[in-house]
């Protein structure tokens, strides 16, 4: 994208934000449309989705139709580049019996380019989990403190959905969210079964993606008012985008920018305020101090020249992504600080949770022979299930103590390389016309059902610097992971598995994965499910969190944590969007510090 | 990524992944990277790595390593696998045999093997028509190589000594249905409708409901 390069010169910064992210794009949006002077470090390369972003192309287009490699894991078109499990000369490692996956995306807008765009609020009981079933840790502020907050950035990044009035399952303000597509067939007949045989709740999901043009004149007055110069860079920013138009997978990313990625959604009018500064391949290794123990900067190396750099400003913001963020503030050791910046509660890069991941797949014969039509839709499900047990869990009738949600999908989306992978076996050695026959027949009868359950934060789960000695290509100290699951996230996962064979029974259908009785075996390894969330947890007591709900360090007053390293619990949904809803209000309150002359 | 404007055999077919690093190795030099850090400019756009690759305009990164006669049995029985009818051509018409290549020939650990079991299994099908009709598999009576074909066509229904030859005729068979059915002829074929930008969403049609009894 259009990145402007910085002067050599300039070193007045206000605030250096690390990371371009849902974090670090909502905090460079909001400050620098608040005027305050912005430096953003991007790990990763420049990237513009507008020029990039292959939109149409078919599997066959493709390297090996478009299959995952280690290279680009997610296929080749995902918009991921330089990134995914492993990322060429940045190692990690994890301690034995330990196959924690830690997914980074090396560009700018990192893992908003390829998200699943889910875009689900957290509950009034997800901020007090452990006032709830005593597991856990409470958040410092409640959902109520944080409802604005919600409305705003679905406003803002535009979210599509319906209000259900569901249990802790928000609703959003009259006039935020924008209209749910229809369901598809497939969507619709699992709601038919669900509804009837099962009771479990099937709704439109909210999915960050615009099912119509943003109003650019209601919409920016409304985010930012008596702010001419939010309004001017949103209402420019807001014109730009395009509807869906109901084609090409969001993964790819969006070049008509109908689904929020950051660099299409806040760097643009970020940029457009003239009060932000990026720069690419700028590799952040520690946050310095001065002799008061202020945050006064940045040591990054330029990937470009290998050269370690050094930018001075005010305040810092680490918003690199949970596991970088911890490691930051792990590698910046100082007299004051030595094991890391603001970490003399010992608790950088503790409680790491990851989402409870599970999924079964099988195929519904109802569906074979559909007559044709498209059924692309907004790329992603247009329906989902919300966890619908809370009262079960009051009563102890389950054996785990928080929810999951259902991702579901299937139908005649685009082919994929794998689409008819199994058919062979299933015909018992179809081949010549007789294959063809039974591939249309067979077209869009396959469905999977992943589970999202929360995780339960424990103190074997966590990161540090590799006691080896380990470095990275830039000669950085490099991250070890810990982990451990408990019963609880097990348990879920058996849970999973038996209400996923019981809707694909309840269809009519016929499983296709095996059925794990053993939670153990269905579960997904941590950090596969890519949503690594704490390791600089935020709470009132200095002893026992980071940083202040604020994501503001409880040591270093002037150094803030927007990702998701401050999250307190990792409830069932998704977290992006309470990333940037917390971004955005922490981004605001440093605002009113400066204002009030804090950072000076 | 088609490869039809390769030459037939003779001189090694293009090796891009090894140019690309060679790229890679030279844009890592400091001499390279001096004009642009003068100017202080990031560098736009894919690099052409493996991890970033040019998505617009995709390139074939490694040697291809099949003969021209393996390519051409190969092209004898993905036809065999997914034959022209009257509403899509055959699966040679498309290339599959060129993404069977392009596949075995990959560098990644998910197709280890296969390069073997292709050749292994392409060899086997010339000494079987030999032996059991005395001449080449391609040249053999559509009816006789289905006779072969069947033989090899479900590795759990085999016999033992065609198990192998059955994963063998399996994978081919897989590899051709990826190919085919990710192209616009195959797609059309199971009438597939989509990837076309449409001015609004309706609901599904009434006859795909009635189809499921959901009206």
């Amino acid at each position: 994208m259009n990145t402007a390069a910085p002067s050599k010169s300039r070193d007045d910064y206000d605030v250096i934000v690390v990371g371009s992210g849902a974090a670090g794009g909502m905090t460079a949006f909001v400050l620098a449309v608040h005027g305050v002077k912005v430096l953003m470090l991007e790990a990763g390369r420049d990237y513009d989705p507008v020029t990039e972003t292959p939109m149409f192309q078919l599997p066959s287009e493709a390297p090996l139709r478009g299959v995952s490699t280690p290279d680009k894991p997610f296929g080749f078109f995902d918009a991921t580049v330089d990134g995914g499990w492993t990322v060429p000369g940045e190692p990690y490692a994890s301690a034995d019996g330990v196959d924690f996956m830690w997914w980074r995306s090396r560009m700018l807008g990192g893992r908003t380019n390829h998200w699943g765009r889910i875009s689900l609020r957290m509950g009034p009981y997800d901020y007090k989990p452990y006032s709830r079933d005593g597991l856990g840790f409470d958040w410092p502020m409640t959902y109520e403190d944080m409802a604005p907050w919600y409305d705003r950035t679905e406003a803002l990044i535009g979210v599509f959905g319906s209000n259900e009035g569901l249990e802790n399952t928000p609703n959003s303000s009259p006039g935020v969210l924008q209209p749910p597509p229809a369901p598809r067939v497939h969507e619709l007949l699992t709601q038919k079964a669900c509804h009837k045989q099962l009771d479990i709740p099937v709704i439109p999901s909210h999915l960050a993606i615009l099912t119509e043009r943003q109003d650019h004149e209601r919409l920016p007055q409304q985010l930012f008012p008596g702010n001419a110069l939010a309004q001017r860079v949103l209402r420019d920013s807001m014109r730009e985008r395009a509807a869906c138009f109901w084609a090409t997978p969001c993964g790819r990313g969006c070049s008509i920018k109908a689904n929020f990625q950051s660099t299409t959604v806040l760097l643009p009018p970020a940029l457009a305020t003239g009060n932000l500064d990026i720069r690419t391949d700028a590799m952040a290794r520690e946050v310095t101090l001065d002799a008061k123990g202020h945050a006064n900067g940045v040591h990054y190396v330029d990937k470009r020249t290998g050269q370690d750099e050094h930018v001075s400003a005010k305040l810092v913001v680490l918003a690199a992504s949970a596991c970088e963020t911890a490691r930051i503030m792990l590698n910046s050791k100082s007299t004051l600080f030595p094991e890391g910046v603001g970490n003399s509660s010992g608790l950088v890069g503790k409680y790491l949770m990851d989402t409870v991941g599970a999924s079964v797949g099988g195929r519904i014969p109802a569906l074979e022979n559909m007559p044709p039509h498209n059924q692309d839709g907004a790329s992603g499900m247009h329906l989902y299930m919300p966890w619908w047990g809370y009262q079960q869990q009051v009563k102890g009738e389950l054996d785990f103590a928080r929810g999951y949600h259902i991702e579901f999908g299937g139908g005649r989306g685009m082919p994929g390389a794998w689409t008819f992978a199994g058919l062979g076996g299933r015909t018992n050695g179809a081949y010549g016309q007789r294959f063809k026959e039974e591939a249309r027949k067979d077209y869009g009868t396959g469905m999977y059902f992943a589970g999202r359950g929360e995780m339960i934060p424990n103190e074997d789960c966590y990161c540090e610097i590799d006691p080896s000695g380990a470095v990275d290509e830039w000669g950085i100290p490099t991250l070890k992971f810990h982990w451990k699951w408990s019963e609880h996230e097990l348990n879920q996962c058996r849970h999973m598995q038996h209400t996923f064979r019981d809707i694909i029974t309840a269809m009519g259908g016929e499983v296709t994965s095996e059925i794990h009785d053993d939670g153990a075996k269905a579960i997904a390894a941590p950090g596969e499910i890519i949503h690594e969330v704490g390791g600089a947890i935020m709470g009132a007591d200095p002893g026992k969190s980071v940083v202040d709900q604020y994501c503001r360090s409880h040591e270093v007053p002037n150094l803030f944590v927007t990702d998701g390293a401050c999250f307190v619990s990792n409830a069932d949904k998704n977290p992006t969007l309470s990333i940037m809803a917390i971004a955005w209000r922490a981004a605001e309150h440093m605002v009113e510090e400066m204002n009030k002359g804090a950072f000076s | 990524m088609s490869h039809a404007d390769n030459p037939a055999g003779g001189a090694p077919r293009l090796a891009r992944r090894q140019v690309i690093q060679l790229i890679a190795a030279a844009a890592a030099a400091p001499v390279f990277w001096s004009s642009a850090r003068a100017q202080g400019s990031s560098v736009k756009g894919p690099k052409g790595t493996p991890t970033d690759p040019d998505l617009i305009n995709p390139a074939q990164a490694w040697e291809l390593k099949l003969t021209e006669a393996e390519r051409e049995q190969l092209k004898v029985l993905c036809d065999l696998i997914i034959p022209a009818d009257e509403r899509s051509p055959a699966a040679s018409a498309i290339g599959a045999q060129d993404f069977i290549d392009e596949w075995v020939s990959a560098p990644y650990p998910a197709m280890a093997g296969d390069l073997e079991k292709v050749r292994k299994g392409l060899a086997w099908l010339e000494t079987e028509a030999g032996s059991r009709f005395g001449a080449a598999f391609g040249s053999l009576e559509e009816g006789q190589q289905h006779a072969i074909c069947d033989d090899i066509c479900h590795p759990p229904a085999a016999k033992p000594e065609h198990v192998e030859t059955a994963w063998f005729f399996d994978r081919v068979r897989m590899l051709t249905a990826m190919a085919f059915y990710t192209t616009r002829e195959g797609m059309a074929d199971i009438q597939y409708v989509g990837n076309v930008p449409l001015p609004k969403w309706d609901p599904p049609p009434d006859a795909a409901l009635r189809h499921v009894g959901l009206i």
